[in-house]
């Protein structure tokens, strides 16, 4: 389990990369267990630059397969605060 | 001498604001280098230059909006630099500016006719970033020439030419721009409308197989598959690939696909992914990526504006079936695709649940009928069942 502090830090990150893909998005008010698809305009070309955005920024390898597990907010968290395998 | 005109830039684009010039007079160009931003109703785009040699004059200025076709500046093409022109000559094009003569709201006189500004390469630099045509200004430095301070008075007084301005009310003349290309097109192209449902099992499959060997920056999405099944499909009906001007049906050579690529803030355009049929996919992919980001940052080239030869919009993530499009003149066709669903589908007499996708197409019968209409289509899901060999 991270602290509290770093997850405020990855969350923070996460955010960052969103605002750069979806500028309108309101991550302020994001719902953490709300797909992000089903919050803002996001298709499929934006969410894969999501997910080449958060492999850049975290150097997480990211299979195809795994995709589900970064739609939401609350999912990226417990993805990229697990330890890598 | 080669004029540059202005550029159309899409259907129905009657005029353009000059944002600003990538070169100055004395200059050389390459044929396809950028030489100007012109902003239209739908986007700020870079305008590349169909000659290669030195700018001879510029003649329009950075916030002048001027109808298509008026001359912009005027090229002295390389292979033409020893035909021994006057210089009055030289300057001779500027008469053949078209009156009426576009909105300039300069006084005329008021611009230096010939000759270099006297100006240091700084002050230079900041008027090209600040938006702001030197030749129009009164210089307060030695002999005239124009300082840093000028090009910054200038930039404050002149806020109708910064950037934000031109773009506040883009949304409107957007609105107008696909407003009146849609109406000429319900107007004059009777269209005609088909559609087949397309097993994309095996093409998600491959995908899915070829994406796990891919790093995630090299990945492909289904769209990119879409895209070129249609473009290699155009080589089997190339009068799909037509252009209609003035009455008659001009084949185009080459396949560039016009892709609809919706913009954040409200619209769409369809820039041209060039030569679709004869990338690889990877290849296709980047260029895809590419467009999309220019589109919405609003950098796209006038090329990609004006070329496309037949459209494919695809709307399926916003949870349609079936999208029946307007097809965007001069084109005369597009292909529309609805989202990916699982459906139960009959192959080898049972019943399987399978991935499919609607595929339709609106066609022009001035220039095709429903037979070749049908056989384009059959030709995309045939592709797609191979999706080894696009």
């Amino acid at each position: 389990m991270s602290t509290t502090t770093d997850g405020n830090e990855t969350k923070g990150r996460i955010l960052r990369l969103l605002g750069e893909i979806a500028p309108e998005a309101e991550v302020t008010t994001l719902r953490p267990d709300v797909s992000f698809r089903d919050q803002f305009d996001l298709d499929s070309m934006d969410f894969l630059n999501f997910v080449v955005a958060l492999h850049k920024e975290f150097h997480v390898e990211i299979p195809e397969a795994d995709y589900p597990k970064y739609m939401t907010l609350n999912g990226c968290l417990a993805q990229l605060s697990a330890p890598q395998s | 001498m080669a004029d540059f005109v202005m550029p159309t830039l899409g259907a129905d684009m009657t005029e353009g604001t000059l944002v600003q010039w990538k070169k100055r007079e004395g200059d050389h160009v390459t044929k396809g280098e950028i030489i100007a931003e012109v902003d239209t109703e739908k986007a700020a785009i870079d305008v590349e230059c169909h000659a290669t040699g030195v700018i001879e004059r510029l003649i329009i200025r950075p916030g002048d909006k001027v109808p298509v076709g008026t001359i912009m500046a005027v090229i002295r093409e390389n292979d033409k630099t020893t035909t021994g022109r006057t210089g009055a000559q030289a300057v001779a094009p500027q008469a053949t500016v078209p009156a009426p003569a576009p909105r300039m709201d300069r006084v005329p006189g008021s611009s230096p006719q010939a000759g270099r500004l006297r100006m240091s390469p700084a002050a230079r630099k900041l008027a090209v970033e600040r938006g702001i045509d030197p030749s129009g200004l009164q210089g307060t430095g030695p002999e005239g020439a124009i300082t840093l301070e000028d090009i910054e008075r200038a930039a404050a007084v002149a806020p109708e030419l910064t950037r934000p301005a031109v773009a506040a009310d883009r949304q409107t003349r957007m609105r107008q721009t696909i407003a009146a290309a849609m109406a000429r097109s319900k107007r004059e192209i009777p269209h005609y409308y088909l559609s087949t449902t397309i097993d994309m099992g095996p093409a998600i499959a491959w995908l899915s197989e070829a994406n796990q060997r891919r790093p995630v920056t090299e990945r492909l999405l289904y769209g990119v598959l879409l895209i070129k099944a249609v473009a290699l499909a155009l080589r089997q009906v190339p009068e799909l690939n037509t252009l209609w001007k003035e009455g008659q049906a001009i084949r185009s050579e080459r396949i560039h696909i016009g892709t609809a690529i919706s913009l954040r803030q409200g619209g769409l355009v369809a820039p041209a992914l060039h030569d679709a049929d004869r990338l690889s996919l990877s290849d296709l992919m980047k260029n895809f990526q590419d467009l999309v980001k220019r589109a919405r940052a609003g950098s796209l080239r006038s090329s990609e504006m004006s070329d496309p030869t037949m459209t494919v919009t695809s709307l399926g993530e916003q949870g349609v079936e079936t999208v029946f499009g307007v097809i965007y003149p001069p084109q005369v066709a597009l292909v529309g695709f609805g989202k990916i669903v699982e459906r139960p589908w009959v192959a080898n007499g049972q019943v399987l649940p399978r991935p499919v996708i609607m595929a339709s197409l609106s066609a022009d019968h001035r220039v095709t009928d429903g037979h070749r209409g049908g056989l384009f289509l059959s030709e995309i899901d045939r592709l797609l069942q191979e999706p080894q060999s696009l």
